[in-house]
């Protein structure tokens, strides 16, 4: 790989400081420490990012201008005139999203009898669920326990957390981990049989599982497999482009076929949001390590329905995305690099925060190296990074760990003839997870009867910041929760719901009153990469 | 200094585009909007596996679109889809066997052994060796070799003997997992005691504390050493 004098110099540098590094003790921040160090680094207390929502159940409400232009944005239907009266699916459950907690709740509701069917915008298995590296965590270790799990998981959301749905998260854990074994999830195991476990940021016992680095993607195609093997009725490219309503309640959707450009009306008992997260918004700018697809619709679908968001105005970066080489910028570095031993080092050589603090104060620390401290690594194309030094691990553990226990970081690198077993790697902050979403109860449900939500899109669980491996088990956890309560509600609902736009009519109308719209319609569906000059020509002849 | 520019052919159509693109950002450059053939963009997803040809090469090569660079005449074609057959099953049911790969994917027995499937993992997967290993009833190997497979489908793609190998691959690792890997037996424990409520009071009194409370008990906690 090509590196630049400056590179090359601070990599001498960081190779003549390890030998002290391997045994140097870093303290952890203490509380003053770790609020001064958010509230003067942190992008979300930089007031720029944000505005105040002009409508909505959330009106008034601090969220980043990139979510807030969608809120506050037009349905492309014309609720007064669309016509619903053909229905083309009818069904006890929809779900709405092919990623982990979409998946989850399909199985579990159709365990419970109810009639799946499960919608999304891209392939089933798309989301940010497969591209989940480091770990799953529950606490099922003698010296842990579901209330240390939970400590940690309020600490780690600086105490903001909702405290039912942080004793979900934890209590299902074990049985989570069991129902992915029992499927045939390929954990990393000792000949035994006990759970490989390490430690995340901000956890107090290793409780992080996994499957190689590819833990998502395990579960993932384990889950879809089983979706698949039991029949589950799925419809891929065709994203819910509206809910339905009889005024109040939830009683169906519109999805819209994307590759035949038409729309078509589900009439359901109950509908379960499971549409990911939003990192293809590039709040502030930051480049993401989310996939494609993950544009926040579900959340437009769901305020616009009338439920309340919560803790919008945090979003997680991870500390870790790459900064070079360019082609990789925004992509993970999974936070198991930090948990096997990997250390954050500036310029100079030197250590500057612990490396297992939780997510929101390394990204502040790397960012603070960066910007005021100058101690940053300035790549070709212009960015500012710090390394990770991944030799300190094959220090630790033996040559041929990271290969072996990071296949897939090591191959991302191979690719473009970097040896992480040779050489640090450069990383800046990322865009990663929407801390917040739509308001939920335990079982999934939201404030609007027979709407239920599950995994990034809903809220609260992670308070103001998610700790490493809670989302992979979120999904699952709330996924399966909401499952098998729409499964339920709609068993007792016996006629079929009324089917309307009117909540659409009442949103289109608060709009209007506040004059907030212009002439932005969401949700955004997909995300555009292409070069203004070549958007500038576009005409419009053909969809 | 000039961008440097390589000419790349989409499907046979050329456009010009900056050499240190990816393939899928080279052909965002061009004015293409994915629908298929885009993910994760970060090669976990498996949605854009490519087939390409350089010129004066009659060789096929494939590549993620996301991680491969484009080439100087490079003519490429994603190929998003593949109507590969996928068996169903009850995994419960099975026995971590060859026979319950060939029950379901008689087509294994067909295998040429020409390694064709190797040659178009753009994971650099020793696909026919997994292959050969569910053959001989070694799962656990089959389930080892193929665990970084993103099933994106160019093997079975290119396969003479119409194998579908990623989804024999998920198969045995499912088998691995469930029927010969040992169980973990903690984790059943501790889903008893979940279920016997024997944490429900200390959760419960953590519920109940205020902010200032429960942040004392989380600045004190015990950090279990790392490994």
């Amino acid at each position: 790989m090509y590196y630049t004098k400056e590179m090359k110099d601070s990599m001498q540098r960081v190779a003549s400081t390890r030998e002290f590094r391997m045994t140097q003790e870093l303290p952890l921040l203490d509380p003053v420490q770790k609020v001064d160090l958010l509230e003067s680094y942190h992008p979300d207390f930089i007031e720029d990012v944000f505005r105040k929502l002009k409508v909505g159940p959330s009106k008034g409400t601090l969220t980043p201008k990139e979510f807030a232009d969608l809120f506050e944005a037009k349905s492309v239907l014309d609720p007064e005139g669309f016509d619903l009266s053909t229905v083309d699916y009818d069904v006890d459950v929809l779900v709405v999203g092919g990623g982990g907690a979409g998946a989850a709740a399909a199985l579990m509701a159709q365990e419970q009898g109810a009639g799946v069917l499960l919608v999304t915008k891209l392939r089933f298995g798309d989301a940010n669920t497969i591209m989940a590296q480091g770990g799953i965590q529950g606490a099922d270790k003698e010296n842990d326990s579901p209330s240390t799990h939970y400590l940690d998981v309020f600490g780690g959301g600086r105490y903001f957390n909702d405290p039912d749905l942080v004793e979900a998260l934890v209590k299902d854990a074990p049985e989570v981990l069991a129902w992915l074994e029992k499927l045939g999830v390929m954990f990393d195991k000792d000949s035994d049989g006990t759970m490989v476990s390490i430690h995340g940021g901000g956890t107090s016992r290793r409780r992080m599982h996994a499957a190689r680095d590819y833990t998502g993607g395990e579960i993932m195609k384990t889950l879809r497999d089983e979706a698949k093997n039991r029949g589950i009725d799925v419809v891929e490219f065709s994203p819910v482009y509206e809910l339905i309503t009889d005024g109040e309640t939830v009683t169906g959707a519109v999805l819209y076929n994307m590759e035949t450009y038409d729309f078509l009306v589900v009439r359901a008992k109950t509908v379960i949001l499971a549409t990911g997260g939003a990192g293809r918004l590039h709040v502030a700018g930051f480049p993401t390590t989310n996939h494609y697809g993950a544009t926040a619709d579900g959340l437009v679908l769901g305020y616009r329905a009338g439920v309340p968001l919560e803790f919008m105005d945090t979003i997680q970066y991870h500390p870790t995305g790459a900064a070079y080489p360019e082609q990789l910028l925004g992509q993970l570095v999974t936070e198991k690099v930090r948990g096997l031993g990997g250390q954050l080092v500036n310029t100079d050589g030197n250590r500057f925060i612990y490396e297992l603090e939780t997510r929101d104060v390394e990204a502040a620390a790397i960012i603070r190296e960066c910007s005021e401290r100058k101690k940053g690594i300035t790549t070709p194309s212009g960015y500012c990074a710090v390394w990770l030094d991944t030799l300190v691990i094959e220090e630790k553990h033996g040559a041929g760990t990271i290969k072996e226990r990071l296949p897939a970081m090591y191959r991302q690198y191979q690719r473009f003839d970097i040896d992480m077993a040779k050489e640090p790697i450069l990383v800046y902050p990322t865009q990663h997870y929407q801390n917040g979403g739509l308001k939920i109860r335990p079982d999934g449900e939201t404030t609007i009867k027979n709407l239920y939500a599950a995994g990034e899109v809903a809220g609260g669980i992670h308070g103001r910041n998610r700790l490493m491996g809670n989302s992979l088990l979120d999904v699952v956890v709330f996924g399966r929760r909401a499952g098998i309560a729409a499964a339920e509600r709609a068993a007792t609902l016996k006629t079929p719901g009324k089917l309307t736009l009117d909540h659409l009519k009442r949103f289109h109308a608060e709009l209007a009153e506040v004059g907030a719209a212009d002439n932005r319609v969401a949700p955004m569906l997909l995300p555009e990469y292409r070069r203004p000059e070549t958007i500038e020509k576009k005409l419009p002849v053909l969809p | 200094m000039a961008e440097q520019m390589a000419t790349i052919y989409v499907m046979g159509k050329a456009y010009e585009v900056p050499s240190d693109l990816t393939i899928m950002k080279a052909m965002e450059y061009a004015g293409y909007r994915f629908l298929r053939g885009c993910g994760c963009r970060g090669a976990f997803c498996g949605a854009c596996g490519t087939v390409y040809r350089t010129q004066d090469d009659y060789r096929l090569k494939v590549g993620l679109a996301c991680q491969e660079m484009v080439q100087d005449d490079m003519y490429l074609s994603e190929i998003p889809f593949f109507p590969g057959n996928k068996a169903n099953y009850d995994v419960e049911d099975l026995k971590p066997k060859a026979e319950a790969v060939l029950a379901h994917y008689p087509e294994v027995y067909r295998c040429l052994a020409c390694n064709t499937c190797t040659k178009a993992c753009p994971q650099d997967i020793e696909v026919m060796e997994y292959i050969q290993a569910a053959l001989r009833g070694d799962i656990a190997k089959a389930a080892d070799l193929s665990f970084d497979c993103l099933m994106c489908g160019l093997c079975a793609a290119r396969c003479p003997a119409e194998i579908v190998q990623y989804n024999v691959a998920l198969l045995c690792r499912r088998l691995y997992s469930r029927h010969i890997a040992p169980e973990a037996k903690h984790l059943e424990a501790r889903v008893k005691e979940v279920r016997d409520g024997k944490f429900d009071k200390e959760i419960a009194s953590l519920k109940a504390m205020d902010q200032r409370e429960i942040a004392k008990l989380y600045d004190a906690r015990d950090i279990e050493p790392g490994d």
